[in-house]
């Protein structure tokens, strides 16, 4: 049998203080696939995708990443001869260096990850330079990788930290939420890019989201959370053929899906044992 | 830049030359006052009475001005040194912070004049407790910021450097070094002021050279306008110091004085 690029098997974690965040989690994920985790806040979703990053480790149960077992330091191959895999991280908060230039936030991981690392000082005013210029343009950038973050708004900063986390090919990419502070026109600007950018390059994605039309709009898997302790209770598939467009997602069984769900995570935040979690207005981004 | 009519002068050097006004007038005003009240140049020498002192004592003084700031910048220079690697290795590691913080809080409450005896005895007067004080005193500061400055990382981009296979030397040098840039320099500028005043107690204690040890003579002489010709040296030496120290700052951290040329963007 193959594996799955990325295996969760029945993954526990229990936090420091005590909090359990996941319970007896499977996931699954195919090489290429681009999956959406949704579910209430607080439900362990964002903990999901710092386990397949390996910046924490399972209380119980394992991780494994493209055939590595996924660990702060790489972890313990579970076929020594694996490599390890590249991976493109961004958040909500697009966390640029101040005292680089656009273009130079945008060549950080070439710094650090190999290859490119190797020849980084070499190919930081040719190759790169021009690799990370072909991604802001991409993202409707173009001019903007001399000027310093701060000289530019919140949108074009997302849109910068976007390309940082795809310069170095990643295989696998992890979103957490990275269009939520951004304004509706922004966001939706954002998701036609980025469904772009997957159709050329095929990552796998992992996305973190509360916003439902942007799971239905992007994502082939949508995994609905329960609350805390947080579990897989649904798992779809989105049938809709790419590339999907904005009026696309107005489309009656684009809103029946999204409708669906919605009453899913509804149920889901009642039915569980523990304190409701903070109540976020789903609603209204949904509508 | 703009092609709006121009203000004869620029904000700029209107901003110049208020600063020298101010600084001629509070010259002026001391002068006057002096005159006006007729109070004894041994209690308070008018500016002019000074400035002749200085002239007329110039090949006297400037080589105690060069001892002075050589023992000052040895000192600060090592400090810093110090300081920095202190700083980082406090910053970076919670067990180094939480074992040396009490020390060097210990160490810096101690009154710096209590500490040259000490140093006199071991390595004799002059030169050297005039570095070492200038030294001593110069390290609290900048660990402190430099440490702060590690510390203040934000946990996000650090993550986004671990996930892409980044060593804690590579995150401290990509980013935590560059984010301590502006504290270090923020304290650069109150380690420099220290050290005049560790040097200068230094001189004054134990030293047969140097401006601090030239004040003490003097005031012992009643030549009180030499006493403030020495410190008119000191008081030059350190504006001079500060200046080279918030130069360096603007050139190498500009990205955290960003409000200035914010019009510019």
């Amino acid at each position: 049998m193959t594996r799955s690029f990325i295996e969760l098997a029945d993954v526990t974690l229990r936090y420091g203080g005590g909090t359990l965040a996941l319970d007896h989690t499977d996931l699954d994920i195919d090489q290429g696939d681009f999956v959406a985790l949704v579910g209430p806040s607080g439900c362990g979703k964002s903990t999901i995708l710092k386990l397949v990053a390996g910046l924490l480790n399972p209380s119980s149960g394992g991780v494994i990443v493209g055939g590595r077992e996924a660990g702060a330091k790489g972890g313990g191959p579970v076929d020594p001869h694996t490599p390890r895999v590249r991976i493109g991280l961004a958040f909500q908060n697009p966390t640029m260096l101040p005292w680089l230039t656009i273009r130079e936030n945008v060549m950080v991981p070439l710094k650090i990850v190999q290859p490119f690392r190797a020849d980084y000082a070499r190919k930081k005013r040719g190759e790169f330079a021009e690799r990370a210029e072909a991604l802001l343009e991409q993202v409707g950038l173009k001019g903007f990788g001399d000027k310093r973050p701060w000289q530019l708004s919140g949108g074009m900063l997302q849109r910068a930290s976007l390309c940082r986390a795809l310069v170095h090919d990643p295989q696998l990419l992890l979103l957490d939420e990275p269009f939520g502070a951004l304004d509706q026109f922004t966001r939706e600007e954002l998701w036609a890019i980025m469904q772009e950018l997957w159709i050329a390059k095929r990552p796998t994605v992992l996305l973190v989201t509360h916003d439902l039309r942007e799971s239905a709009y992007l994502a082939n898997r949508i995994c609905v959370m329960s609350s805390r302790p947080g579990r897989i209770l649904e798992d779809r598939e989105v049938g809709f053929p790419r590339p999907r467009t904005l009026e696309d997602s107005y489309a009656p069984e684009f809103a029946t899906l999204v409708q669906e769900l919605r009453m899913r995570i509804a149920h889901a935040r009642t039915e569980s044992d523990t304190a409701p979690a903070e109540i976020e207005p789903l609603a209204r981004r949904v509508a | 830049m703009s092609d709006e009519k121009k203000p004869l002068l620029s904000p700029k050097t209107k901003r110049y030359i208020l600063s020298v006004l101010a600084l001629a007038g509070f010259f002026l005003l001391w002068e006057v006052i002096c005159l006006a009240t007729g109070v004894s140049d041994l209690v308070l020498p008018r500016p002019s009475q000074i400035a002749a002192v200085l002239v007329e004592k110039m090949p006297l003084l400037w080589p105690h001005t060069v001892q002075t700031l050589y023992t000052t910048v040895t000192g600060f220079v090592l400090g810093v040194l110090v300081g920095i690697v202190l700083g980082m290795i406090i910053g970076s590691s919670r067990l180094a912070y939480d074992v040396a913080y009490p020390l060097l809080v210990g160490f810096s409450s101690i009154p710096k004049v209590a500490v040259v005896p000490i140093f006199v005895v071991w390595f004799g007067a002059g030169t050297m407790p005039a570095i070492l004080t200038s030294l001593v005193i110069s390290i609290f500061p900048v660990v402190v910021n430099v440490a702060t400055g590690l510390a203040n990382t934000e946990p996000e981009l650090e993550d986004v450097l671990k996930v892409l296979g980044a060593s804690k030397r590579d995150v401290l040098w990509n980013v935590g070094l560059p984010r301590a840039l502006p504290y270090l320099f923020a304290s650069l500028k109150i380690a420099i002021t220290l050290s005049f005043v560790g040097t200068v107690l230094s001189e004054t204690v134990a030293a047969n050279k140097g401006i601090g040890n030239v004040m003490m003579i003097a005031s012992g002489n009643f030549d009180v306008p030499l006493v403030f010709a020495g410190l008119f040296i000191l008081a030059v030496l350190g504006v001079a110091l500060y200046a080279v120290s918030a130069l360096i700052e603007v050139r190498l951290t500009g990205w955290a004085q960003r409000k200035n040329d914010m019009a510019m963007a």
